[in-house]
């Protein structure tokens, strides 16, 4: 492994490029290498890990304990890539990925203020997982954040939210963080779980899949120990943070009935979602996914997607988890190996059967666990007109069913021409989902019906004097002659 | 207006800004019109582009249409019932050289001895007062008063919503895949089902040129995909769009702050799978232009960049007006990246010569004939 510290460092042309370092960028950057092609691999990240395994090189949590055994896996991925000639990019921002005019890529990177185009054959997007948005009257006020901000604050730095501490939303996470944040010694006031109570009659068909899942033992440790251990309350069916102009206690709805708990930090979480920036804005195709309801990239079964030499790996092609993504990974490099002409269809396909099949039982129960933590209607199109839903331009819900009911507009991308929805930094990230929800509901129609924003590269905010330093090419130059 | 309605006085094909304009200016001519999209009302060009709405620089042979739209976008809440976010503040263009400044005087005394009197030769002084940043080293420039900007999707679906509620049947996700004589009528085959009519428009933006070919009118279109970027929120500091002559750019910051930055540089189009691909290459260019030009901007973050699917004709002039073959044919296309400001004015224009079978407003030079292939060579 070659530790890229300087953009100037990065080569003209990769074989593969892998676009983040979590558990899918590792194996595939990792099996790309060992079967000797040139490999980037490049994460914006200060260190490798990607989500779960976060700072796994670096951390300063030292209590084994603390943020439990599975994350201690990492390491094993890391040291895999070590002995390998790939090029890892820490720092390293990959803010545009788009078709060259030699049947490969251009990718734009940015790495300590300074931005490249580099070229390469073949990309692998491993750009993982992002929470849900989870709008909440409140959710903006200063003391409320994301529960995977939180755990990320805990990798990474060791801090625990200080004071009274709400955790609220639903999903495996949930549970998970919970039980970290109270072992690290967080005073958690209150778990209040969302889980809607019938969603178990969904999910109970897929119930004997689970029984044979590797969710299953894991699952219901995290679960008993959490559950044991923390104020849980179930069945709430809405939440409000309360303050002027910073949290002072959240509001909870259930069985009817509503109570105030003061509270310091509010940790908000309603299950994971693909990141698709990255690939929607390389023209990647997407579908929208009924059972993990949310869009994800269309990929085949070696993980390609629409675009011919542009893969996506792990999280970010459709909830796996962290065992699921790093086999992912691994089968898509293949595959990628077999496009370059290193592996011949039939290597390929040999190498790839065992992983296949392990990814086979990895995925086993997964089912179970989308269809009992899917969101409830109401916390993914928040009913509160006033309920702020693109944080960077200030939206709320009301404004977005009043213009899609008044001037009949049927999708986000309309949206953002008389709201502005979507526009800001994040690109959408914050309000995606729900403004498609909103609209969906109120005409009526499908979330595939509606759409998703056609995001638009950078997908992360470059410079302009980032930008203007860029060589610029031949075909630029001729623009500006003619 | 039921959904089997299969025909009407005019068919309009494309939901651009210039098929929802003629669409509203025929109805409210009288007319029933049927407008079919391939994908939504403003899905292209019309809904991606600058904003510009300028007069500034503009062919002398599209000014007397530039003039008539100019005239209805400062009324265009009247027009339409939504002020289509448009807004006035001038547009310039800069001069950056001594060269520069001399070849703006000549353009505008050309226009005086036309009897174009829009455009107004502006010094140092008075270049300071209208862009305060802009660097030291320019010397003066031309000023247009009236231009401005507007939001284009909304613009064009305020056309279309207006058009709707005279009347006008939107059909927003149909295609058109030929069109073909049927007696004395036109039939306009869609995936949906065919339609039939005495009178059709062609406003099929970069798609033009296949409806065209099927009419035995074949047009040298080429289909480009011009770029833009925006940054993020940045203090108030122009007022006014800009824009060079020498260099490319185009330059215009919106009052909440952000600033769009284009200037006509070319990414790639994939026009049959609704797709374009970015230059960043070029894109650094045009960023360089605005770090010179600009140095507040240095440090601006670039949000967004994207490119919108257009035609373009050989001459950068629009192909306007009736067909050189064939009664009851009207084209309506090429705006060649400056079509947005004409919009308003084109579809008055049309709808008047399809009502009327002509307009007081001189096309000339805009005529498909322009490009037809002589039968012996
Ligand atoms: C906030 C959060 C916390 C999570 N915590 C856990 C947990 O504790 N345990 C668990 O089992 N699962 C957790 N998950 C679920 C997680 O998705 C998977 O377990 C696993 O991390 C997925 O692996 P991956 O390789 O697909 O993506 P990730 O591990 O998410 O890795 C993706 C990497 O890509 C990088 N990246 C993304 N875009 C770019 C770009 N444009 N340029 C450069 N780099 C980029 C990211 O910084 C990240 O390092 C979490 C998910 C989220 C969103
Ligand atoms: C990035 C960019 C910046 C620009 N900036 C400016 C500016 O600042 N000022 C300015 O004045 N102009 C500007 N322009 C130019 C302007 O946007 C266009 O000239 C104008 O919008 C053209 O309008 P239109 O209606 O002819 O075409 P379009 O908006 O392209 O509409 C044509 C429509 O026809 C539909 N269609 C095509 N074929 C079929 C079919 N077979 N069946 C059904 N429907 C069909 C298409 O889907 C499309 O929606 C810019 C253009 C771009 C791309």
């Amino acid at each position: 492994m070659i530790t890229i510290e300087t953009i100037g460092q990065v080569a003209e042309h990769y074989d593969i490029a892998v676009v983040g370092a979590g558990p899918a960028g590792l194996a595939a950057a990792s099996r790309a290498a060992e079967l000797g092609l040139s490999v980037l691999l490049a994460d914006e990240n200060p260190a490798p890990g990607g989500q779960i395994y976060r700072a796994i090189t670096t951390t300063p949590v030292t209590k084994r304990a603390v943020l439990g055994e599975d994350y201690w896996k990492g390491g094993a991925l890391v040291d895999r890539l070590r002995p390998t000639n790939a090029a890892y990019a820490p720092g390293c921002t990959v803010w545009s990925v788009a078709p060259d005019e030699a049947g490969g890529f251009e990718l734009g990177l940015s790495l300590g203020g300074q931005a490249r185009l580099i070229a390469a054959g073949q990309v692998i997007l491993a750009t993982g997982a992002q929470e849900r948005p989870f709008p909440i009257p409140g959710w903006t006020l200063p003391g409320v954040m994301t529960a995977g901000a939180a755990q990320i604050a805990l990798k990474a730095s060791g801090l625990v939210p200080s004071g009274r501490t709400v955790i609220a939303g639903c999903g495996p996470l949930l549970y998970l963080l919970a039980g970290q944040l109270a072992a690290a010694g967080a005073n958690i006031v209150a778990v209040l779980d969302t889980t809607p109570r019938r969603n178990w009659l969904a999910a109970i068909a897929a119930f004997p899949g689970f029984l044979r899942s590797p969710y299953l033992a894991k699952g219901l440790k995290l679960m008993a120990a959490a559950r044991g251990r923390l104020p849980f309350k179930t069945g709430v069916t809405a939440l409000a943070a309360g303050g002027s102009d910073k949290l002072t206690g959240v509001t909870v709805t259930r069985g009817g009935a509503s109570e105030t708990i003061p509270c310091d930090a509010l940790l908000l979480h309603q299950g994971v979602i693909p990141g698709i920036n990255l690939a929607n804005a390389a023209g990647c195709a997407q579908h929208f996914d009924t059972v993990q309801h949310c869009w994800t990239p269309t990929v085949d079964d070696w993980f390609a997607s629409s675009i011919p030499g542009i893969a996506i790996a792990g999280d970010g092609a459709g909830i796996g988890g962290a065992e699921s993504a790093a086999l992912r990974g691994e089968i898509a490099a293949l595959d990628a190996a077999r496009r370059l002409g290193r592996l011949s269809e039939a290597e390929r396909n040999e190498k790839a059967a065992p992983t296949q099949a392990e990814l086979a039982r990895s995925l086993r129960g997964r089912r179970f666990l989308d269809l009992l933590y899917r969101p409830a209607p109401q916390f993914l199109a928040p009913p509160a007109d006033e309920t702020i839903v693109c944080r960077c331009e200030e939206v709320t819900a009301g404004q977005i069913r009043d213009t899609a009911r008044r001037l009949g507009v049927t999708g986000p991308n309309q949206m953002k021409a008389f709201l502005r929805c979507g526009m800001g930094p994040c690109q959408g990230r914050l309000c995606g989902p729900t403004v498609v929800e909103l609209i969906a509901q109120e005409r009526g129609v499908s979330a595939e019906e509606t759409g998703y924003y056609r995001l638009r590269p950078p997908v992360k905010p470059v410079t302009l004097a980032e930008l203007a330093a860029l060589p610029p090419t031949d075909a630029a130059i001729k623009a500006v002659v003619r | 207006m039921s959904e089997a309605r299969r025909s009407a006085d005019v068919i309009v094909i494309g939901g651009g800004i210039h098929g929802c304009s003629t669409a509203m200016h025929c109805a409210m001519r009288g007319l029933s019109v049927i407008l079919i999209e391939k994908d939504h009302a403003g899905r292209h060009a019309s809904g991606v582009n600058a904003g510009g709405v300028r007069q500034l620089a503009r062919h002398v042979a599209e000014i007397p249409l530039s003039n008539t739209s100019m005239a209805l976008w400062h009324r265009i809440e009247d027009l339409v019932d939504d002020d289509c976010g448009f807004t006035s503040d001038g547009q310039v263009l800069v001069a950056e050289d001594e060269e520069d400044l001399g070849n703006c005087r000549a353009r505008v005394d050309d226009l005086t001895l036309r009897g174009f009197h829009h455009e107004e030769l502006i010094d140092a002084a008075e270049l300071r007062r209208l862009v305060p940043a802009v660097s030291d080293a320019c010397p003066g420039g031309v000023v247009s008063r009236r231009d401005g900007a507007a939001i284009p999707l909304r613009a064009t679906q305020a056309f279309k919503r207006k058009a709707q509620s005279l009347g006008a049947d939107i059909r927003e996700g149909v295609r058109v895949t030929r069109v073909a004589r049927d007696g004395a009528n036109w039939r306009v085959e869609t995936d949906h089902g065919a339609f039939h009519s005495s009178r059709i428009v062609n406003a099929a933006g970069a798609w033009a040129d296949r409806i065209a070919a099927d009419l035995a009118e074949p047009v040298p279109l080429e289909v480009i995909a011009p770029m833009l970027m925006i940054t993020a929120r940045m203090p108030a500091f122009i007022k006014p769009v800009v824009i060079l002559r020498k260099r490319k750019l185009s330059f215009k910051q919106f009052e909440n702050g952000t600033v769009l930055i284009g200037g006509g540089y070319l990414g790639r189009a994939i026009r049959d799978e609704n797709r374009t691909v970015l230059d960043w290459g070029k894109l650094a260019t045009n960023a360089k232009t605005v770090w010179d030009l600009f140095p507040i901007m240095r440090g601006a973050p670039i949000l967004r960049a994207w490119a919108g699917i257009e035609a373009r004709m050989p001459d950068d002039l629009p192909v306007f007006g009736r067909s050189a073959r064939h009664e009851g044919v009207y084209h309506q296309f090429g705006f060649s990246a400056h079509g947005f400001q004409l919009g308003p004015g084109a579809g008055a224009v049309m709808a008047e010569i399809i009502a009327t079978g002509s307009s007081n407003v001189p096309i000339d030079g805009l005529g498909i004939a322009r490009f037809a292939v002589s039968a012996q060579p």
